[in-house]
């Protein structure tokens, strides 16, 4: 059941006056999580983007409790909070439930806090973790991240003359979650707001440990207009470079097909990270990634236990 | 795990309870009496049996405490962060490696003010890899802001982990604190330990009282980002806790003096008065100098040594006042600063002494690393090398390596 506009509340969790810039998917995807809370809620962030810009101090964008305590594991201070209130319950010093929800970056999570992400699934920790993906190290000056897409350009991948950007594809991060066996991991897109703040309800309602990796973009690392920020996250989902889809106690299921999907170039040719893939002699990398995009695709299909929409393509030159 | 008790009845109201406990056990006895909350904790050599006698403690349903078993010391720190910021009373062990990785959190423990206890198994660092005793790992964190307590035996591994609560949690101090042991030299030799009842523990300790800063009824941002503009002053309030410490100590020692018969404070003096040589140094190797230093005292030698149970905050007044009057001052160091003028603790010495009237020559020994044992015979010709320095007032070599093969 998605919810509807209606059902929303005007109230604001995230306040306005923060510092993100214009067009910042992550406020988005904070922002649409937190109109979804049931109650109680504390934050709890890794350092990021999102970090330091609702909280230079002394001013705090954050109207619910939020703690930052370092880079690689907001996982580990979200167990750790959530194992206290519980002993803190047992001994009669609390009452209410608290739900906590974790929002960190593809860095904080594909990368240096997978470890703590991980031992805390492992451990059941009844806690939500939103990985908001905007595919690079964006807050250090866009570094290429475990979640960069291959062939974007990055400062730390720079598209060269002889290695044309990233050289990597994106990690199966929701694949890394399921595998834990964990009730609820799913994809979403800032741009499909109901499947997302669903999803996000969904995963607190949860009982454990729950994952939403959201993609969001960041115009400034994607080279694109800040008013197509939303466009961006739309046209990766209708290309099928960003299948959303849940994974609910090991079961895979799609959560939107995408029957006309639009080439992949479409969604390259409109940020400025892939521009030099547009180049004649990179056009073997297109392919490539159209090639990824499409085998990707299917891949999710059959775990969705659905039939291929289309056979692969062919193998290309490299 | 009880070994042995024998209940001494009669008049003397003074606890009499008798355990048998190695210094880690010692350590996890003392917690499961102190009402903790949240135990996160890796296991490491030496510290494992912290850990261990803990989750049994847990397993038999003998504590209220949620115990996260983590998967590494990183993680341990930041989920005793986390649960610390609720009002939470929390307690976390570990040793060497274990210690080097909680470091870039322990310095966030100690800024957001969180009253942590942790046990320290002090054990050396890689490389080469090593198990056993000596106090580099600490003192590679010597500076993250945490209160540091060196223990000489069980007894003081137990004492000083229910005192250290009540010094972290006073509202003027909210600090967290390491309890030191020496890696299997403590944690691992059983010794007789005088404990509490678990009712006079409760007494002694209640609960924790310490404000929650994520009630979702008064919604507060923990962890902001301070720019030049705050940074420096946080930092300034920090400094200014740690100088709350020692009266906080001392109070806490007297009133667990008063309960128990066992007298702490910040540092202890063993025949300092009048001594031409005294020996500092931090926790068991203090035992083996003790029964040096009676034994030549025995024989008209004045020999003294100066213990610290408290590293930091430095007690400088406190340290100065015992060893000024001394010919030569002997630091013994168990940890190397490679290319330091001094070892880390004589390094605190010579700064302390600088401001002092009289100086005595100051010499550092560094010796046991990796485990390497001292024995009463190397004490002992310290001592006598010392006396011999005392009176020509020359010195050989300002640091040297004692029980080294060269």
């Amino acid at each position: 059941m998605m919810v509807t506009l209606k059902e929303l509340t005007t109230e604001e969790l995230l306040a306005p006056g923060h510092r993100l810039c214009g067009g910042c998917g992550a406020s988005v995807a904070a922002r649409m999580a937190l109109k979804m809370t049931r109650g109680p809620t504390v934050v709890v962030q890794s350092t990021g983007c999102l970090e330091v810009a609702t909280t230079i101090y002394p001013y705090t964008a954050w109207r619910v409790p939020y703690a930052h305590i370092a880079f690689e594991n907001a996982a580990a201070v979200a167990g750790g909070i959530e194992a206290a209130f519980k002993a803190l319950e047992r001994r009669g010093a609390w009452k209410d439930h608290v739900d906590v929800i974790v929002f960190a970056g593809d860095g904080g999570t594909f990368d240096i806090g997978i470890q703590a992400l991980s031992g805390a699934l492992e451990r059941r920790h009844d806690f939500v973790y939103i990985c908001y993906d905007n595919e690079a190290y964006m807050n250090t000056g866009i570094q290429r991240s475990g979640a960069t897409p291959y062939g974007a350009s990055t400062t730390t991948s720079p598209a060269g003359s002889v290695i044309p950007g990233k050289a990597e594809w994106k990690k199966d991060f929701a694949g890394i979650c399921a595998a834990h066996g964990i009730d609820h991991v799913s994809t979403a897109s800032i741009a499909y707001w109901n499947d997302y703040m669903t999803k996000v309800r969904k995963a607190i309602e949860v009982d454990g440990p729950a994952v939403i990796h959201v993609l969001a973009s960041c115009p400034r690392g994607w080279r694109c207009n800040t008013s197509d920020s939303i466009k961006m996250t739309r046209l990766a989902v209708q290309t099928r470079f960003f299948p959303l889809y849940e994974i609910e106690k090991g079961k895979y299921k799609l959560s939107m097909k995408v029957p006309k999907p639009l080439p992949v170039e479409e969604l390259l040719k409109a940020q400025g990270r892939f521009s030099h893939l547009f180049k004649p002699e990179r056009k073997g990398e297109l392919e490539k990634i159209q090639r990824w995009t499409d085998e990707n695709w299917n891949r999710i299909l059959s775990l969705c236990g659905e039939k291929p929409e289309q056979p692969p393509l062919q193998p290309g030159p490299a | 795990m009880s070994r042995e008790s024998d209940h001494n009845g009669g008049g003397d109201k003074r606890m009499k309870t008798r355990m048998g406990f190695t210094g880690d056990e010692a350590l996890a006895y003392a917690a499961k009496q102190s009402n903790v909350d949240v135990v996160a904790a890796y296991p490491i050599t030496p510290q494992t049996i912290m850990v261990e006698l803990f989750s049994e403690y847990v397993a038999n349903g003998e504590v209220h405490t949620n115990f996260v078993c983590v998967e590494s010391e990183h993680s341990a720190m930041s989920a005793c962060v986390g649960a610390s910021l609720t009002g939470a009373r929390v307690l976390t062990a570990t040793s060497s490696q274990g210690l080097a990785l909680m470091h870039e959190i322990m310095y966030i423990a100690s800024g957001l003010r969180c009253p942590i206890i942790m046990g320290v198994a002090n054990r050396a660092l890689s490389a080469p890899i090593n198990i056993h005793g000596d106090q580099s790992d600490m003192m590679g964190s010597r500076d993250c802001g945490w209160i540091q307590i060196y223990c000489e035996n069980a007894q003081e591994s137990y004492d000083w982990t229910l005192q250290s609560f009540k010094i972290a949690e006073n509202p003027s101090v909210l600090l967290p604190v390491t309890v030191n042991l020496d890696g299997f030299i403590l944690t691992h030799a059983m010794e007789g330990v005088e404990v509490f009842t678990d009712e006079e523990a409760k007494t002694y300790l209640p609960t924790s009282k310490v404000e929650c800063r994520l009630d979702p009824s008064k919604p507060a941002t923990v962890g902001a980002l301070c720019l030049p503009d705050y940074y420096f002053e946080f930092k300034k309030q920090q400094d200014e806790a740690m100088k709350h410490v020692s009266p906080v100590l001392l109070k806490v020692t007297e009133e667990y003096g008063r309960l128990t018969g066992r007298k702490y404070g910040m540092l202890e003096e063993f025949e300092t008065k009048n001594a031409d040589v005294i020996i500092v140094c931090l926790g068991s190797t203090a035992g083996t100098v003790r029964s040096v230093a009676k034994e030549l005292r025995s024989k008209g030698k004045k020999v003294g040594l100066l213990k610290l149970w408290l590293y930091r905050p430095f007690p400088s007044k406190e340290v100065a006042a015992a060893i000024s009057e001394a010919k030569v001052v002997v630091v013994l160091d168990r940890a190397l600063s490679p290319g330091a003028p001094y070892g880390a603790l004589c390094q605190d010495i010579v700064s302390v002494m600088y401001e002092s009237k009289t100086k005595p020559i100051v010499t550092d020994m560094v010796y046991g690393l990796g485990g390497r044992d001292i024995t009463p015979p190397e004490i002992t010709s310290i001592y006598e090398e010392a006396l011999i320095a005392a009176k020509t007032g020359v010195v050989k070599e300002q640091v040297r390596f004692v029980g080294v093969r060269e």
